[in-house]
């Protein structure tokens, strides 16, 4: 699975620029399929038919999105410097020295000017230096880039950038292919353009209209030295979203992950989030409203080059996704 | 394709704060009634109109422009001809003092009155002035109903080159479509939507997007050019757009990631006819893409605006040759518009 995460990690897709992750997950998935589409918008939708008949057959929605944060160019000066905007949100205080790749290959670094506050909002004083003259460099604007952070194996724990949530649709992949033959229709969505406000989500939700639905996203920790912000923890389990700052889960969805993850001896943990979200806020107010819920990827450093993930949640979201997916449902 | 001056004026002057737009959608609707086959006004006073009737496996395209303005609504009546009021979308305070504003269906005459220079103590000078302490003085008009809207009371005017006016925002863009709706287009099955509420939260578009359901949607709308030289002579770096250089095609807005196949194919089409155009800085702002790309199962979205200065004043600024570019760009973008751009 480590050797996924590395290809997944290494590729880059910030929001609305996901095609080169869309074509490695359907070609990751061949013959795992009944079948699945593009829409509109550009998120992938990967069906997989159930087995009851058609009248208790339940729709399930599983969302993972295939986006990451990045830049997008709003000037190149004089000298050949870029400025630039975020794609998604990012802090100032990871930016400088970070390394950028554009979607040409050209690889630039972040520098800034004298005298910048990296606690405040903004990025007028940082730029890209790609190392070219305005003459030579070939950079224009609306231009998109990601950040380089190359993937690390350190054993039982994984660093990379982009495991925001390129480790969710690794896990959504490998929970597909072990859910051969499920009761219910399963639509897993690779979604398109989560980091700049869930917008793909709430659109292919509109399409699929699911009975119930979650999302598999990462949350932070609070297992770093004087940290306190979330009782979660790297290692103790995959996290069942109780709320976040724009989400309540359904307490009947809460309650069924809760369980199957007792039945099956899976550890979990409850997460209560005081910021952020995730795609099942907009799956979840579609239509008449959906059923909705999150399972949560334990991350330290999210928005870094450095996010880091332990291999024993990573591996129990699938237990856990698996468990709950393969039987019937009774929420 | 020419710009049309006249009928650019006749919009500009017409007060439509949003949620108010009677006068302006009376001025489309007589302008477009005999170039389209089907028209409606929805329920929250949208105008959709459909160009053709035959129109069996032709790209479903929606072009929106919205109709509303910004503006102010008379709140209470205290005295004397003198009005509370609230601005209606996003006006800067510090611009308010010494307005001149046209109150309700009949135009009454008012001014944003504050305390003159002569009175005001050396530290009121320094500060800008309060939102709270200003009044709609009408001359002892006291007659007006609280909800009353009231626009910017400045009339359009142009030189050869420049159009000065209020509500170019987005009444260029009204124009825009009026003079597309003129043409014919065999390859498309064309919706015209013109748009309520804008400036207060894309409230008309979120709804006409979801009617019409487009296969993809163009959005044409005015965007700020703060183009000024710098005070410190260091390159301007920060300017969204310039006047001059074409229509603005935008990339990404807080609202709105735009299409990158749409973002390329206008792209190619001006490159291909010599059109001069704009990247739009990506950054803060946003038109009614934010709700029209949402709506239903999503649908792929651009934005092309005609850069004006100083957005949402009484008195804002257009090239023409900007207009006339930006209704040349999307008119090329229509007739060689084909399904396999968006697939």
């Amino acid at each position: 699975m480590k050797a996924l995460i590395k290809r997944l990690t290494e590729a880059c897709g910030p929001s609305g620029f996901e095609n080169g992750l869309r074509q490695m997950i359907i070609n990751e998935l061949d013959g795992y399929y009944s079948g699945y589409k593009v829409d509109p918008l550009g998120n992938l939708v990967v069906m997989i038919q159930g087995s009851l008949d058609l009248k208790e057959r339940k729709k399930v929605m599983v969302a993972a999105h295939m986006d990451e944060i990045g830049i997008m160019v709003t000037h190149v000066d004089e000298k050949g410097f870029i400025r630039f905007t975020q794609v998604g949100v990012l802090y100032p205080a990871y930016l400088p020295m970070a390394r950028v790749r554009f979607s040409n290959g050209l690889i630039g670094v972040v520098g800034m000017e004298p005298g910048t506050k990296l606690d405040q909002p903004g990025f007028d004083k940082f730029f890209i230096d790609v190392g070219l003259s305005k003459e030579e460099n070939p950079i224009k604007i609306g231009d998109a880039g990601c950040f380089i952070g190359d993937f690390v194996d350190m054993g039982k724990r994984v660093v990379a950038k982009s495991m925001d949530d390129r480790i969710s649709v690794a896990i959504a992949i490998e929970a597909i292919k072990k859910l051969r033959q499920p009761k219910n229709d399963l639509y897993f969505v690779f979604t398109c353009q989560e980091e700049v406000g869930t917008r793909g989500a709430g659109t292919a939700a509109f399409g699929i209209e699911p009975d119930l639905a979650f999302a598999i996203d990462v949350t932070m920790t609070g297992d770093t030295p004087n940290n306190k912000i979330i009782d979660v923890h790297l290692g103790k389990g995959p996290a069942i979203k109780i709320k976040d700052f724009w989400m309540t889960a359904d307490q009947k969805i809460v309650k069924w992950m809760e369980s199957c993850a007792i039945q099956d001896k899976i550890p979990y943990q409850r997460e209560v989030l005081i910021a952020g979200s995730t795609d099942a806020r907009a799956i979840q107010i579609t239509r008449s409203g959906v059923s909705s819920g999150c399972i949560s990827i334990p991350c330290r450093y999210v928005h870094s080059t450095v996010e880091m993930v332990d291999m024993s949640d990573v591996e129990d979201a699938v237990k856990l996704i698996v468990g709950l997916l393969k039987d019937e449902i009774k929420v | 394709m020419k710009v049309d001056l006249v009928l650019l004026e006749k919009l500009c002057n017409a007060i439509g704060v949003s949620g108010g737009e009677e006068e302006v959608r009376e001025l489309i609707l007589k302008e477009i009634k005999d170039h389209v086959a089907e028209v409606l006004i929805d329920t929250m006073g949208n105008v959709i109109a459909r160009k053709s009737k035959s129109t069996e496996g032709k790209p479903r395209l929606l072009l929106d422009a919205h109709m509303d303005e910004v503006g102010f609504m008379i709140v209470n009546h205290d005295g004397d001809g003198f009005y509370t009021f609230q601005k209606v979308g996003g006006i800067d305070d510090r611009i308010l003092p010494g307005l001149k504003v046209l109150i309700g269906e009949n135009k009454i005459s008012g001014v944003i009155s504050s305390k003159p220079i002569h009175l005001a103590s050396p530290s009121e000078r320094k500060n800008s002035i309060s939102f709270d302490s200003l009044k709609i003085d009408t001359g002892g008009n006291m007659g007006i109903e609280p909800g009353t809207r009231a626009g910017f009371g400045s009339q359009f005017q142009a030189n050869k080159e420049t159009i000065f006016s209020k509500a170019i925002d987005d009444r260029i863009g009204v124009a825009t479509l009026i003079l597309l709706a003129k043409q014919e287009y065999l390859n498309l099955d064309l919706f015209l939507t013109f748009t309520v509420q804008e400036e207060i939260g894309l409230r008309g578009a979120k709804v006409t997007a979801k009617s019409v359901n487009p296969q993809a949607a163009i959005v044409v709308d005015a965007t700020p050019a703060y183009d000024q030289p710098t005070y410190d002579d260091q390159e301007n770096s920060f300017y969204n757009t310039k006047l001059g250089r074409g229509p603005a095609i935008y990339t990404l807005d807080s609202g709105t990631l735009y299409d990158r196949r749409l973002v390329n194919y206008f792209e190619k089409t001006a490159e291909a006819a010599g059109i001069n155009f704009q990247f739009r800085q990506p950054g803060g702002g946003g038109t009614n893409a934010g709700a029209v790309h949402l709506a239903n199962t999503g649908i792929p979205t651009i934005s092309i605006s005609v850069p004006h200065r100083s957005t949402h004043s009484p008195i804002s600024s257009s090239r023409i040759a900007d207009w006339e570019n930006t209704l040349l760009l999307i008119e090329a973008g229509l007739k060689n518009f084909h399904t396999t751009i968006i697939n």
